[in-house]
């Protein structure tokens, strides 16, 4: 696959183009603020659209098994929900996916 | 709290972790296709994004077309012109032009939900603090799965897909508890997203275009029944 050197690299080049065009082009483009209401509001609220739609259903399929994923799921949303830093939540619901899972492992309900 | 260089790099830290996670499986696929370690750093420190370089590697060792690799780029990225849209709005007007151009590199789901959270207008040197720490986890995360795939054990690989779903959940949660008009936008999201997931025809979209057609109804929807304060630019 080497040899084939200049096909690699301008695929690379391409997908970083491309990508950082749609990164660029809103933030050197908008330098004023909008004054529109609606277009003000519509911007607030996309982060927890998009974020959302990332994570759901995405995460019932982000570990080995759904069971282990759910239970993650429910700790992340506690630890969340009681205002927990990103590291905490990313964490707990590491640990938690990990020891389900070892569990599952240990009944042959999941094996690696 | 000020937005000083330092708590971009401390705001940054916990994506950092994840993301290292994340691009160790990419760097293990990209030695599984036959191809360098330095290839997938290459693609990680060029591209700085999750489903795009791993649908691009998918492409480049099937021998893909450059256009078909542009456009899949396009359709899984095109998230990144709402984001920063909505980033340019939130930025500190006095960021010059070339501080823009170097910056808006570093737009990332995780980068831009930590940015638009704070309170203050983003400044450049949080956001270049912001960007620094992801940006090494990125690569180094990418350099450390193509060289030595095979030492983290599988569990704890397997564990640590749900990392980076962790953190979109401690950003969203909060706010979605303490204002029913950001409750009302998650839970439209999340639905129409579990309708492009299983609903057969509408599942045959590729998941750029889907988080695309989830998030533009969901926030329309909510700024048209709550339109944000005029004095204020955050929702609460």
């Amino acid at each position: 696959m080497t040899e084939n050197l200049p096909y690699i690299l301008t695929a690379i080049l391409i997908m970083a183009g491309v990508t950082y065009l749609v990164r660029m082009l809103p933030l050197t483009l908008f330098r004023k603020k909008i004054e529109n209401r609606f277009v003000k509001s519509f911007l607030a609220y996309v982060p927890y659209a998009v974020l959302a739609a990332m994570t759901f259903p995405a995460i019932l399929e982000s570990t080995s098994s759904l069971w282990s994923a759910l239970a993650g799921l429910a700790v992340a949303l506690i630890l969340a929900w009681k205002n927990r830093s990103l590291l905490t939540v990313a964490l707990g619901a590491v640990v938690t996916v990990l020891v389900v899972e070892q569990v599952l492992v240990y009944f042959q309900l999941l094996s690696f | 709290m000020k937005l000083t260089f330092g708590k971009g790099v401390r705001d940054g830290l916990p994506i950092c972790l994840g993301y290292v996670s994340v691009s160790f499986a990419f760097g293990m696929m990209v030695v599984e296709g036959g191809l360098p370690a330095w290839v997938g750093v290459l693609i990680s420190m060029t591209n700085l994004t999750s489903a795009g370089q791993f649908a691009g590697l998918d492409l480049i060792l099937s021998s893909g077309l450059y256009i078909e690799l542009a456009v899949t780029t396009f359709v899984i990225n095109v998230r990144y012109l709402l984001m920063s849209l909505s980033l340019s709005q939130k930025i500190d007007s006095s960021m010059s032009g070339l501080e823009r151009l170097l910056l808006s590199f570093g737009i990332t789901d995780e980068i831009f939900a930590v940015a638009v959270q704070q309170k203050e207008p983003v400044n450049s040197r949080y956001l270049t603090g912001l960007i620094s720490m992801p940006y090494v986890g990125w690569a180094l995360g990418t350099l450390l799965g193509a060289t030595a795939a095979g030492i983290l054990p599988l569990p704890i690989r397997s564990a640590l897909g749900i990392a980076i779903y962790g953190m979109f959940l401690a950003i969203i949660i909060p706010p979605a508890v303490k204002a029913k008009p950001v409750a009302v936008v998650v839970i439209i999201a999340v639905v129409l997203s579990c309708l492009f997931k299983w609903v057969p025809g509408l599942n045959q979209l590729s998941s750029g275009w889907v988080i695309i057609l989830c998030a533009i109804p969901a926030a329309a929807f909510a700024a048209l029944r709550w339109p944000v304060e005029e004095e204020t630019e955050e929702v609460s």
